[in-house]
């Protein structure tokens, strides 16, 4: 099995980006996916930032891939997608946009693609996808049904760390709980380096809101299925970023590692976000 | 004056009699899902068997009314062979368009039954030209239903450039998220839309009394909590009452309702092609009132666009039928989002 990171959700300042990933580069990760998939309002990082730390990364022997956005509105966001992809780079497609200016090259197709099935993963694999991220919504028996019908060659990653994403609206929530809207929004999302807790009005931890984006306040953590997941045929574990004050991110990467090579007590140094860890597929789960 | 007909009104159906309700208020054409598990409405005791489908589909085509059969879910492996038999029943009662997300079942229903028009659902979460070139390329979809998040200028953007119809929501509940990529409800309740067909299901509702007031649960979450005389609605998650920055409010969105009444004019300058009304989980009394004051504003909208005011009485109508009372454009609205 290996190791991915995800790409960066959240809106991080300029030289905390640069310093994320330059730690990555010697971090035993086999892939890491780099740009914006969250609002293309954020551009603290230009395209030749992404390309500069793609560079580093490469020289130090990751696979690296460009996520592209999830929610693709504006012909502005088209553009920047075919920028993206004229660059001749390895993408992963988060929208059928995407699919459809990439088909024909090798891409790995991206959580947000709605793979339910056999024939529509086999669809996405005549047209270029090598990968392709499970939906959050599949537990791992419908994970293993889908494995068992897979095209060959199709690599499959899971999410496994991470405040889950789980739904994209065209309101931004990071600003409407600031009282503001999206067009005057001063990049609040900013603000909340791990996305913005949500809690019932009975203190339970419930979302997070990243901008456009709403997560799980929980965060999932799969390292006690690693071998599970080994044994159905996955192939890559997505620990997706968090901050320092979240939890020892390296740390986090250390322990998938130890569990990938087989250590069954390999566990995760404790998360600091409310909400804590789920193990399960979700919430349903932990109950 | 444009034509009656240059907009198509397209009403939900959960049963045989709101489907009579709809066609016999003015409804272009109907949709309605099979009783399968494999629709967007997936409630107990709601929806069609294949002979009611037949004899609705009868019913509508005689007076000039056309049907559509949603089978909007994405179906995982054990559920395929269920899913390609709903996409044939649904030729073979006659259905004029299968409205379909998935992309594989997009395949099947294209090569299989090629004469049959296939729409492209709200729950395949195309918000874009790109992407609906896409399905149009590939599986040859004559429509699309855009997800509820672009702006009235968004949506004349993809118009101008999709090749395809387009159908957008004109009244019902609201989603916020993109239909599609939403898995709140799946992280609270192991149901989603998109694999069950679900939101906020209704068997994870409980209801508890308390000193403080009425509160909604869902699979034990609370998602609100009504003072003594407060109206209470549904619990479903997104509307619900959290705590973000310390303070208790609807962090996500209000409990209201979508309500396109006040922009027709804009919408019909667009160049949609139809405007749909939620609701397959409604009573046929509900079909009825909604579809009548759409009909009214349409017509009225198509013979005067410039002159356009709603209509007063139907306007208040729809009001009344509203969530809280309330009703909102949603993402047509710039300052909503």
């Amino acid at each position: 099995m290996k190791l991915s990171v995800g790409p960066l959700l959240y809106y991080w300042e300029r030289p905390e980006v640069f310093a994320f990933y330059r730690a990555l580069a010697s971090a035993p990760v086999e892939s890491v996916y780099l740009g914006e998939v969250v609002c293309s309002k954020r551009r603290a990082l230009k395209q030749a930032d992404w390309a500069a730390i793609a560079s580093e990364l490469a020289a130090a022997g990751k696979e690296v891939i460009f996520s592209t956005l999830a929610l693709m509105e504006a012909e502005s966001e088209l553009a920047a997608l075919g920028r993206i992809v004229a660059g001749n780079v390895t993408i992963e497609a988060n929208d059928m946009a995407a699919v459809q200016l990439a088909g024909g090259r090798p891409f790995v197709a991206g959580p947000h693609l709605n793979v339910y099935n056999g024939q529509t993963l086999r669809l996405l694999g005549a047209l270029g996808a090598r990968r392709w991220v499970a939906p959050l919504e599949l537990d791992t028996a419908a994970l293993a049904e889908l494995l068992a019908e897979r095209p060959d060659g199709m690599e499959c990653e899971v999410f496994a760390y991470g405040r889950m994403p789980l739904a994209f609206s065209a309101r931004c929530f990071s600003a409407r709980v600031r009282r503001r809207n999206k067009d005057d929004c001063s990049f609040v999302c900013g603000e909340d380096r791990d996305g913005l807790t949500v809690y019932t009005r009975e203190h339970e931890p419930l979302f997070a809101l990243n901008g456009v984006q709403a997560q799980s306040a929980q965060v999932r953590n799969l390292i006690d299925c690693v071998a599970e997941l080994d044994a159905v045929g996955v192939q890559v574990l997505r620990i997706s970023p968090h901050s320092h004050a979240a939890v020892p991110f390296a740390e986090v990467i250390a322990a998938f590692a130890q569990a990938v090579r087989g250590q069954r007590t390999a566990q995760c140094p404790a998360s600091a976000l409310p909400g804590g860890y789920c193990s399960g597929p979700m919430l349903e789960a932990r109950r | 004056m444009a034509e009656r007909g240059a907009i198509e009104l397209v009403c939900p159906a959960g049963s045989l009699p709101a489907l009579h309700a709809a066609v016999d208020n003015g409804a272009d054409a109907v949709y309605l899902g099979f009783r399968d598990g494999l629709n967007a409405r997936n409630f107990p005791g709601l929806n069609f068997s294949a002979d009611d489908a037949r004899a609705g589909i009868e019913y509508a085509h005689r007076r000039g009314a056309r049907v559509f059969i949603a089978l909007n879910v994405y179906p995982r492996p054990s559920r395929w062979a269920a899913a390609t038999a709903a996409v044939d029943a649904a030729a073979d009662v006659g259905a004029d368009a299968l409205i379909l997300a998935d992309a594989g079942l997009l395949g099947y229903a294209a090569e299989r039954h090629p004469e049959v028009a296939l729409h492209l659902s709200v729950q395949g979460s195309a918000s874009n030209w790109r992407a609906l070139q896409f399905y149009r390329e590939r599986f040859g979809i004559r429509r699309a239903v855009l997800p509820r998040v672009l702006s009235v200028t968004q949506v004349q953007r993809v118009i101008e450039r999709s090749g395809v119809q387009i159908e957008v929501f004109g009244f019902g509940s609201l989603c916020i998220m993109v239909e599609g990529r939403c898995a709140l409800s799946a992280h609270v309740t192991g149901e989603s839309p998109n694999t069950h067909g679900v939101c906020s299901p209704a068997h994870a509702v409980r209801w508890q009394e308390r000193p403080s007031g009425r509160q909604a649960r869902l699979n034990g979450v609370l998602i609100d909590e009504f003072a003594p005389g407060e109206a209470a609605g549904y619990p479903t998650l997104c509307k619900g009452r959290f705590e973000a920055l310390g303070s208790v409010m609807h962090a996500l969105e209000e409990p209201t309702s979508l309500n396109v009444l006040d922009i027709l004019p804009q919408l019909l300058a667009a160049g949609v092609s139809a405007i749909k009304v939620e609701g397959r989980q409604r009573s046929p009394a509900y079909v009825a009132q909604v579809t009548r004051a759409l009909r009214a504003a349409l017509d009225e909208c198509l013979r005067d666009p410039a002159g356009y005011r709603p209509p007063a009485a139907h306007a208040a109508a729809l009001e009344r039928l509203t969530e809280g009372r309330s009703h909102t454009l949603g993402a047509y609205s710039r300052p909503w989002q």
